[in-house]
């Protein structure tokens, strides 16, 4: 709003403020992760390499070496972006283009479902992926988190197909291509941007993503980095100090992908929704 | 029309196998005796779930937690901190505010038990724990104060969702209205009062009505951090015993049937709340029909 105020200063000041406590959390998990022991924010040892030595640790009981860990996140991450960007395009290039019976159906559908709590549903999900025996494998919790998120997707690319321009469609249609064509060389080169939102929203959620894998995943060679994490905080005694350098080489991935798609990425944070 | 099939049969059998199915499951399982026992041929037990729950001793006091932590969290960080940081932000030249902005989002984007992690840290006994060392009461933090741990750490990430909504329908306001309150001599705090408020009645409205079902059903964080204690269910709330009597351990037995009793009540009032809000923001005008077929 073409509102500066002269006291902008004044404001800048009480934004810094209110923001500490958030700044203060990631200085602490930096500093935590490099140094012996830290009080407050102030180191109090020297510098530990010893924090980083589940590096090179390797399977102890049930928990997998950081890099099977690791390579499960990789796996889930990119296969849950890749799938969700896919299917949610080719589902929001039939209802923005293509009338069908049962459009307003699935259209409302979505709109309910993007509006519905997903996790309420946990219990019966893994009764489900019991049933059909894909419990504890990652290619169940891959679907059930694609399924859950498709909802928002579908909206969100619904929102760019309808904002393409159909003249070049048009052109292709009586060139005589078909839809399927159509979809694949025309349309979706075009929503580019909105595929790389879509994925890199994807990406970070599932990386992030916690109580799906924890309550779907048990053997330890199909951990995830979430539940890697969570097992060294359900120890009886908890060493900050490594906990603080798996959680930064966790966290620091997502901080810099974010950083590089941040300005792409607000609008979905919002939901996709303008009110 | 049958080209149409292979556009849409993906997302249609994703959505009816994980998400569709569930729910009604949801609803069949409460009223079946399932634990592990009986996993595999689950028998038919009527409304007796729902009985016993009715019966739990502790049911009321959950309920009064989940009131308590919704209402909280809502009022005071994801509409009304939420309203604060984007107000702010609108007030300072566009790149600081577009930076404030995305330091708000950090939360929403870190992994959760990371996140959880580093409030685990802060909240330690002195010397460890920054809150101890500057308030100079030496305590087990999250253990002495379990609700304000809980609702802070939510709201923190809460928060960015109302300050999006927020921001957005502030640029909406056209100028014209900001120059005339500025020539009719108003200070930047009556604008805010009489344009910006007034314009943002309506997204308060949208964030609280799809925040409160949200709040309603995460528990992820409160798991992390409290388990739902310290002591007896102190930060228990709906969603979190749903989960722990299906999956948590420290039940004995875990009882699945009686959980699915707890989470068909949320998925009632998820749909219900669900279809409410399509009615009221405006069904009909998103579900236009597609351009290229009028043609």
């Amino acid at each position: 709003m073409p509102l500066l105020p002269r006291w902008w200063r004044l404001v800048l000041a009480a934004l810094i403020l209110i923001t500490l406590p958030i700044l203060v959390g990631y200085v602490w998990l930096v500093l935590a992760a490099l140094f012996e022991r830290v009080h407050g924010l102030v180191p109090a040892g020297s510098l530990s390499l010893k924090n980083w030595r589940f590096l090179w640790m390797g399977a102890v009981e049930e928990r997998p070496s950081i890099w099977v860990a690791l390579k499960n996140s990789l796996v889930f991450a990119g296969s849950v972006a890749s799938l969700k960007v896919i299917v949610a395009s080719m589902a929001a290039y039939a209802i923005s283009r293509l009338l069908f019976p049962g459009r307003g159906v699935l259209l409302g559908l979505i709109l309910v479902l993007h509006a519905f709590p997903a996790i309420s549903l946990i219990i019966a999900i893994y009764y489900i992926l019991r049933t059909l025996g894909l419990f504890d494998t990652l290619l169940g919790v891959i679907m059930v988190k694609v399924a859950l998120e498709l909802p928002l997707g579908v909206w969100l690319m619904k929102g760019f197909f309808d904002n393409l321009s159909w003249e070049m469609e048009m052109a292709a249609l009586a060139d005589g291509a078909s839809r399927w064509q159509l979809f694949w060389r025309v349309a979706l080169p075009m929503v580019r941007p909105g595929l790389l939102a879509l994925g890199t929203f994807a990406f970070i959620s599932s990386w992030s993503e916690f109580i799906l894998p924890f309550t779907l995943i048990v053997s330890g060679q199909n951990w995830t980095l979430a539940i890697f994490l969570q097992s060294f905080r359900e120890e009886a005694f908890v060493d900050y100090g490594m906990l603080a350098a798996v959680g930064l080489f966790y966290t620091l991935p997502i901080l810099l992908l974010f950083m590089v798609g941040q300005r792409f990425l607000l609008n979905i944070y919002g939901g996709g929704l303008k009110a | 029309m049958r080209g149409v099939v292979p556009f849409v049969l993906p997302a249609t059998l994703l959505i009816a196998v994980f998400f569709l199915a569930p729910a009604v499951l949801t609803v069949y399982l409460s009223m079946t005796d399932l634990s592990v026992v009986t996993f595999r041929n689950p028998g038919w037990s009527g409304l007796e779930n729902y009985r016993d729950l009715l019966q739990d001793a502790f049911l009321g006091r959950i309920f009064v937690n989940t009131i308590f932590y919704v209402v909280l969290t809502l009022v005071l960080f994801n509409v009304g901190m939420a309203l604060v940081v984007a107000i702010l932000t609108s007030l300072v030249p566009h790149r600081w505010g577009d930076l404030f902005r995305a330091l708000w989002l950090l939360p929403r984007m870190t992994p959760v038990v990371a996140y959880a992690f580093i409030w685990q840290g802060l909240m330690r006994e002195a010397p460890f724990g920054l809150l101890s060392n500057i308030t100079g009461i030496s305590q087990h933090w999250i253990n002495a104060a379990p609700w304000a741990t809980v609702i802070a750490a939510n709201g923190m990430i809460g928060a960015s969702f109302g300050m999006l909504i927020f921001t957005s329908a502030i640029r909406s306001i056209p100028n014209e209205l900001f120059y005339a309150s500025a020539v009719d001599g108003a200070s930047t705090w009556q604008s805010i009062r009489r344009v910006v408020l007034p314009m943002l009645r309506w997204p308060i409205l949208f964030v609280t009505a799809y925040q409160t079902l949200s709040l309603l059903t995460s528990f992820e964080y409160i798991l992390l951090l409290t388990g739902g204690g310290p002591g007896f269910y102190k930060t228990t709330v709906w969603s979190l015993y749903a989960y722990l009597l299906a999956f948590g351990s420290y039940f004995g037995n875990v009882q699945f049937g009686l959980g699915a009793a707890m989470a068909a009540v949320l998925v009632v009032i998820g749909t219900v709340m669900a279809v409410i809000y399509l009615r009221v923001f405006n069904f009909r005008a998103l579900v236009a029909k597609p351009k290229i077929e009028v043609v």
